[in-house]
């Protein structure tokens, strides 16, 4: 079973009724994308009478913009703002009636002219006593860059405006005209720490627009691959932002886990990050029998060392005297933004694609999804936590239940065919969203919408009220991704 | 607890040194004699991302986990490009990063040295020929020493910086 959906031409009427569904909160933004002259908006009924069985409940709405604008669903609902000012800045449509009318990844850097960055305007702040300070591009850690515009009340963040773009590469443009074995090492190219959910959502998508399924074992195999990169992410975050609360013992600890972690991919599957590993049609590796132990080893480590330093994080009161109550994000904003990951799920969102989507082999799969309602740092610390320990039974699960057989559709027999296809898969940091359209075996246009697009705008909401120096925590504990978003 | 945690990381997990890469020492050669005796055996690194898929960043950081302990080698990432040593860069060079990249290397002070991460440093990689990046770390400033990869592996980067700490072999004399 995969994802599946309708599309439909729609007018500018039935649009804004779409939009309106959206602001009432009946529906649930997944994305808003644009193709030359044509606006696309997706949207998940988390509510309707389909949402138990899992099928019908995504739709795709097109709208033709013949006169090169559209109706902005942004101006009602604040989760479209920043998605459809990239479709202006990527494509030229204007979405009329979107008050915020500066570009968002366009930089003035594309073309011949260059636009000094002071160019760019923040929002204004009024107000006696405020100062700003702004932070990056270039950070001081190893992390991707962005700038953060800090507006301060003495140490308390007043407002923080994030301004992104700055690794923005052109993957939409790239991948346009790009024949499938190429579009595939774009597309796991797209957040380098969630490259086996690129490809997977990717490789989904595809297959759905071919109407072709993989063998049964390279659809285990993917879990096993999604599972292993879900701990090692788990892993370093969790150590990171313990680091950034200054208990460094746990960073210690969780660091040398996540590097077992990466060791294991990297003999069970030939790259300690498994890139290019999942490919339209099925997987690119098999896993032989060292492999099999190597993967047997690491659960059974993990099982004897994470608990521990659960009991360390539970116990140490220093530690939690910076992450609770630090950070905060409200359900309500969470639920309104439909926000993913362990971002919407610390604060009472339950949605988890593997679980709402039910893609095989999660469908034959026991787990929880573990959910909270304080949505701090604490609990976004603990839903990662939660999520090792599920990530592991699940591994053990598809160990023992590995199918066997071919590994692949060769890339030779894959049909040369038209067609859309749609996925929604869980990557470490959220649900991602991927739409593609072929022609004659190669990528017409793919759109990838990484959780971050939802994430990022609730860490500015996060920040609000807290010291300057709590930021780094807060942002480690979102962790949103820079190039997933900029592309 | 906190005592059982703590003695489990004073078991030695820490590697032995990766052998040099020739291939990179060969291009580490190419370091002028001088600044090479004037860094000694420390160098101080600031990490810039400019524009990579976050893959090198992942493999750069693990190189200050237990098991490679960057810093036994007199590496240290430093947090100001006014404190380095070495610009560690990675991606393509987007033109929305360019700019930064730039002035990130002049605020480096002289002697300084580029080293260019991974595919995408070396030439863009995946996304060479995109109209939104510059097609590799070379495109913007000049670049000392390439390390190849997607991404590198922490060993890989470990050799390429070593070498640039370690002298080439003096070429063999004659009788
Ligand atoms: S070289 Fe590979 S891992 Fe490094 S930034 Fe480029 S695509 Fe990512």
């Amino acid at each position: 079973m995969s994802a599946h959906y309708r599309r439909t031409q729609v007018d500018a009427a039935a649009w804004e009724e779409a939009a309106d569904a959206l602001v009432a909160g009946e529906t649930t933004l997944l994305s808003l994308w644009a193709e030359i002259g044509c606006v696309h908006m997706a949207v998940l009924d988390e509510t309707g009478p389909d949402a138990a069985a899992g099928g019908g409940r995504i739709a795709i709405l097109s709208l033709d913009c013949p006169d090169a604008c559209f109706p902005s669903v942004g101006r009602r609902h604040p989760p479209a703002i920043r998605l459809e000012r990239a479709v202006r800045d990527l494509f030229g449509l204007v979405p009329e009636g979107l008050p915020d009318t500066r570009p968002w990844l366009d930089h003035g850097r594309w073309g011949e002219e260059s636009v000094p960055a002071a160019a760019y305007p923040f929002l204004p702040v009024e107000g006696d006593g405020l100062h700003q300070i702004p932070v990056g591009p270039v950070h001081a850690g190893i992390i991707e860059p962005g700038h953060f515009r800090f507006t301060c009340d003495g140490e308390t963040v007043v407002r923080l405006e994030e301004r992104l773009g700055y690794v923005h590469k052109g993957i939409d443009h790239l991948l346009a005209g790009a024949p499938l074995p190429a579009a595939a090492r774009i597309a796991a190219r797209v957040s380098g720490d969630s490259t086996v959910a690129c490809s997977l959502g990717f490789a989904r998508a595809v297959e759905q627009g071919l109407d072709i399924a993989p063998p049964l074992r390279a659809v285990w195999l993917r879990a096993v691959m999604a599972e292993v990169e879900r701990l090692a992410n788990h892993l370093g975050d969790w150590g990171a932002i313990c680091n950034d609360a200054a208990f460094s013992l746990m960073l210690a600890h969780c660091g040398v886990l996540r590097e077992r972690v990466l060791r294991t991919a990297a003999t069970c599957f030939g790259h300690r990050l498994m890139m290019d590993r999942v490919v339209p049609g099925g997987v690119a590796v098999d896993l032989d029998a060292a492999g099999l132990a190597a993967l047997h080893d690491l659960v059974a480590l993990l099982r004897a060392r994470v608990p521990p330093l659960v009991k360390l994080y539970d116990d140490t009161a220093s530690l939690q005297d910076r992450t609770v109550g630090t950070g905060r994000v409200s359900p309500a904003l969470v639920a309104q933004f439909g926000a993913g990951g362990f971002v919407g799920r610390a604060a009472g969102r339950a949605f988890d694609a593997r679980r709402a989507i039910g893609d095989a082999p999660y469908d034959a799969l026991s787990f929880e999804v573990p959910v909270l309602q304080a949505g701090d740092v604490n609990a976004r610390v603990w839903v990662r936590i939660r999520e090792i320990e599920q990530s592991l039974s699940l591994l053990e699960q598809l160990l023992r239940g590995l199918p066997t057989g071919p590994l692949r559709i060769p890339d030779d027999d894959l049909p040369r065919g038209s067609g859309e296809g749609l996925a929604l898969v869980e990557a470490f940091r959220g649900d991602l969203f991927v739409w593609v359209r072929l022609e004659a075996g190669q990528v017409r246009r793919c759109h990838l919408r990484d959780a971050s697009w939802f994430q990022w705008p609730l860490l500015e909401a996060a920040i609000e009220g807290n010291i300057v120096a709590d930021f780094p925590l807060c942002n480690k504990s979102f962790n949103c991704s820079y190039s997933g978003h900029d592309l | 607890m906190l005592k059982h945690l703590l003695q489990g990381l004073r078991r030695p997990l820490t590697e032995a040194a990766p052998d040099a890469d020739p291939a990179l020492a060969d291009l580490a050669a190419t370091l002028d004699a001088t600044a090479r005796r004037r860094l000694g055996r420390s160098l101080a690194i600031r990490q810039v991302d400019a524009g990579s898929c976050n893959g090198c960043e992942l493999e750069i950081h693990a190189l200050s986990n237990a098991l490679y302990d960057l810093e036994r080698f007199g590496l240290h990432v430093v947090a100001s490009p006014r404190h380095a040593d070495v610009l560690l860069v990675t991606g393509p060079v987007t033109k929305n990063m360019r700019e930064a990249l730039e002035r990130t290397w002049r605020a480096t002070p002289d002697p300084k040295w580029v080293v260019a991460v991974g595919d995408c440093g070396a030439d863009g990689g995946v996304f060479k020929g995109s109209y939104a990046v510059e097609g590799g770390v070379a495109a913007a400033i000049p670049v000392d020493l390439v390390i190849r990869g997607c991404p590198p592996t922490p060993t890989q980067l470990l050799q390429g910086l070593l070498a640039l700490l370690t002298p080439p072999e003096p070429p063999p004399s004659a009788g």
